[in-house]
């Protein structure tokens, strides 16, 4: 029987209102008691977590892992590398490999190589359509079997509404939400940046945000018809906060994440980067005032999750100009210290709040074990330093790619260390 | 508004308008009218870059700004390399920075580069040591473009301050549109934007801009009117009905030139689409000075690379 305790820290656990000092014994993968103080006993390891916050692990709802298909960019192994380094105990891996998870047999794939790297815990979502082509629903209920956590088309917008409400209505039946990359391909057509007088100046050709916004909107009036659970994946504009917001307060099955990178970063930053492609991501980063309605949705609780949308590219094909360079940036190993350096340092919300975010929200959302430092509950857990300073360095790097906007940035606050089902898997 | 010349430019290059002050334009629309009177002389050659090297860099068709580029190197004396690449095999294979690279390794003292590509000279310019000049990056600039505009209407009228400028048409996809906007409202000049909406970009109006979505306001009392070509290969269907119905409603007739300025030039950065955006009529009237700008670009183009190289060698005019 292997043990561990973590004394001295800090416990933050939204699930159970707790902020305060305490020690947690973990026993054979599970957390098996919290006290104000617990005796170690003889045959336990013991962490000293003095002036750290223990939290409940973090989970990641939006990563692209990238294997099968484009392990260049990313494996599956070296994806969960990452995510322990920074802080996450479990991600959500998108269906957009090669073959796309649209199969049974690609889950399974995936679940096995997670299990054999041995780190994040790895819960794969699958594809809405068949090939990713918006056009069949793809085999929903055999992924489920295998273990996926919820359906999305993501980088692949689901054009055809009707598809979009049969993805709806179907996955009822298996108890999971449509998670949906909200852009209306017409409108964004040939877009690279946020359309706008920043594009406008700059020439770049731009990407509205209504583009997102008139997608979000129907796919709310379908949730509300069918009753099915709708995620909106990296909300970006403010009228998408707005829509969420209304959507919620009408009782509708809605959900939605926000990343990092929309929290500190606008489209003012696209022109200071004088082209440089990561700064390109989909959606794009958005004007000021945008940045702030997002902000002011984390404030009042109308986003559920900090997902980072991951999403490895290699040098090679990532250093192109502005228009042919891929849409993405990684994030798994920023995400945490930007949240809190943003969020936490910035005074938009308090530590909470923000654990409740990165943690026990994401796990409601697609509804996975974990979020919680209950007794009995698997012993995920990221320990955080608030204090500790750190300036981003690609070098570093546990991912395979190095597509980040952040790098030099100066941060303060971040993961000391990541536990998985009871074992140390990252320590700083 | 009077503007001082600067006393040279302050950068290795040339990747746009938006990046040149005042004194900076001035300066090479100075130097621009010394270098003029070269193509008057029976040999039409100085000996100002004598040993320098200047690599044409095409990556998008190009038949006016290239043979402009190569007269104004030609007549400096400058060694010249075109090079020309189909978008395609910019898209797929060796990226630009590795063109670049290679093309270091052969000692260029310019690289002037057209791309598909908005931004491709900026990037460029950070990774090689020659001097970068933007001949048209995508619809971000066409910088060269922009200042022998203005130095056509400087000519005409020996001021830019104060001047109401007409631009009318594809203004969304126009990189020349985006550096004279730049140039003439640094200057001083009123510029008007005429186009329906669906050709205007979201929040021109921030580059200090007025718009108009028709022409006939907007010609009212012009000092130019310009226009641009409407670019077919740049356009989905849904922009634009049809041709017809753009000339109906918005191209340069005899009769809306009439609602601007008696002296009002008429200009046109071509290749024109006689019968779309303009009347062959103006085009070829009285008012017209297409031409004119043709000739001017190579002074212009001659002044950038002169100063550029940091006005090394005895002064291009009385050499």
């Amino acid at each position: 029987m292997s043990r561990l305790l973590i004394r001295n820290g800090r416990v933050v656990d939204p699930s159970q209102r707790l902020d305060q000092g305490m020690d947690v014994l973990i026993a054979d993968g599970k957390i098996a008691s919290l006290s104000e103080r617990i005796d170690p006993p003889s045959d336990a390891e013991v962490m000293d977590a003095a002036g750290l916050v223990v939290a409940p692990g973090f989970i990641d709802l939006h990563v692209h892992l990238r294997e099968p298909g484009f392990e260049y960019k990313e494996t599956i192994a070296s994806g969960s590398q990452a995510a322990v380094a920074g802080g996450f105990t479990a991600v959500c891996c998108m269906p957009n490999t090669n073959p796309v998870n649209d199969d049974p047999a690609v889950t399974r794939f995936i679940a096995e190589r997670a299990r054999a790297a041995g780190l994040a815990r790895v819960f794969p979502v699958g594809a809405v359509s068949k090939g990713l082509r918006g056009e069949e629903l793809a085999e929903i209920g055999e992924m489920v079997r295998e273990g996926v956590v919820a359906v999305s088309d993501d980088g692949h917008p689901v054009r055809d509404a009707l598809l979009m409400r049969r993805a709806l209505e179907y996955s009822r039946s298996f108890g999971i939400p449509v998670a949906a990359h909200e852009e209306d391909p017409c409108l964004a057509a040939g877009g690279c940046m946020h359309e706008g007088p920043v594009a406008t100046r700059i020439g770049l050709k731009g990407i509205p945000g209504v583009a997102e916004e008139v997608m979000v909107a129907r796919d709310l009036m379908l949730a509300e018809l069918t009753g099915g659970r709708l995620h909106v994946c990296h909300a970006s504009t403010a009228g998408t906060i707005r829509l969420v917001r209304a959507g919620k307060g009408k009782g509708i099955a809605v959900t939605c994440e926000v990343t990092p990178h929309h929290l500190l970063l606008s489209d003012e930053s696209v022109a200071e980067s004088n082209y440089d492609p990561n700064w390109k991501m989909n959606p794009p980063l958005r004007p000021k005032a945008d940045v702030d309605a997002v902000l002011e949705g984390i404030y009042d609780g109308t986003v559920d999750a900090i997902a980072t949308d991951h999403a490895p590219h290699h040098q090679d094909e990532k250093d192109l100009d502005f228009a042919d360079a891929p849409f993405g940036i990684v994030g798994l190993e920023t995400a945490v210290s930007v949240a809190l350096d943003r969020l936490v340092h910035g005074k938009v919300i308090g530590i909470m709040q923000l654990v409740r975010l990165m943690s026990c929200g994401p796990a409601e959302v697609f509804g996975l074990p974990g979020g919680t430092l209950k007794p009995g509950s698997p012993a995920d857990v990221t320990i955080l330093d608030l204090r500790v300073r750190r300036a981003v360095d690609p070098a570093r790097f546990a991912s395979r790619s190095r597509n980040t906007p952040f790098t030099g940035f100066k941060l303060r606050g971040g993961a000391v260390a990541t536990i998985v089902g009871g074992k140390v898997v990252w320590q700083a | 508004m009077s503007v001082e010349p600067a006393s040279a430019l302050s950068s290795k290059d040339l990747v746009g308008i938006s990046g040149l002050t005042a004194g900076e334009i001035q300066l090479i629309l100075d130097t621009a009218e010394e270098l003029l009177e070269v193509a008057r002389r029976p040999i039409k050659k100085v000996p100002t870059l004598r040993g320098s090297t200047v690599v044409n860099l095409f990556m998008e068709p190009s038949t006016r700004t290239r043979f402009s580029f190569e007269v104004a190197e030609k007549r400096l004396s400058a060694d010249t390399l075109n090079f020309s690449a189909s978008t395609s095999s910019v898209s797929k294979g060796e990226t630009l920075v590795d063109t670049a690279r290679n093309l270091m390794a052969m000692a260029p003292d310019f690289i002037v580069i057209r791309h598909p590509n908005s931004g491709a000279p900026h990037r460029l310019a950070k990774v090689v040591p020659a001097s970068i000049i933007n001949a048209g990056d995508g619809i971000n600039e066409h910088p060269t473009q922009g200042l022998l505009d203005a130095f056509t209407m400087r000519r005409h009228f020996g001021r830019l301050d104060g001047l109401k400028v007409v631009i009318a048409g594809d203004i969304r996809h126009s990189r020349v549109a985006r550096s004279n906007a730049f140039l003439l409202t640094r200057m001083g000049a009123e510029v008007r934007f005429a186009a329906p909406a669906s050709m205007l970009p979201l929040g021109v109006e921030e580059l200090g801009v007025k718009t108009f979505l028709r022409i006939e306001p907007a010609l009212e009392g012009a000092d130019v009117a310009m226009m641009l070509r409407i670019q077919r290969e740049r356009q989905s269907n849904v922009n634009l009905p049809s041709a017809r119905e753009y000339f109906d409603f918005f191209a340069l007739t005899p009769e809306r030139l009439k609602l601007a300025a008696k002296h009002a030039l008429v200009m046109h950065p071509g290749p024109m689409n006689r019968g779309v955006e303009i009347d062959s009529s103006v085009a070829d009237g009285a008012q017209s000075v297409i031409l004119e700008q043709v000739t001017n670009g190579v002074a212009i183009r001659m002044a950038i690379l002169y100063l550029l190289a940091g006005g090394r060698g005895e002064s291009a005019a009385h050499s």
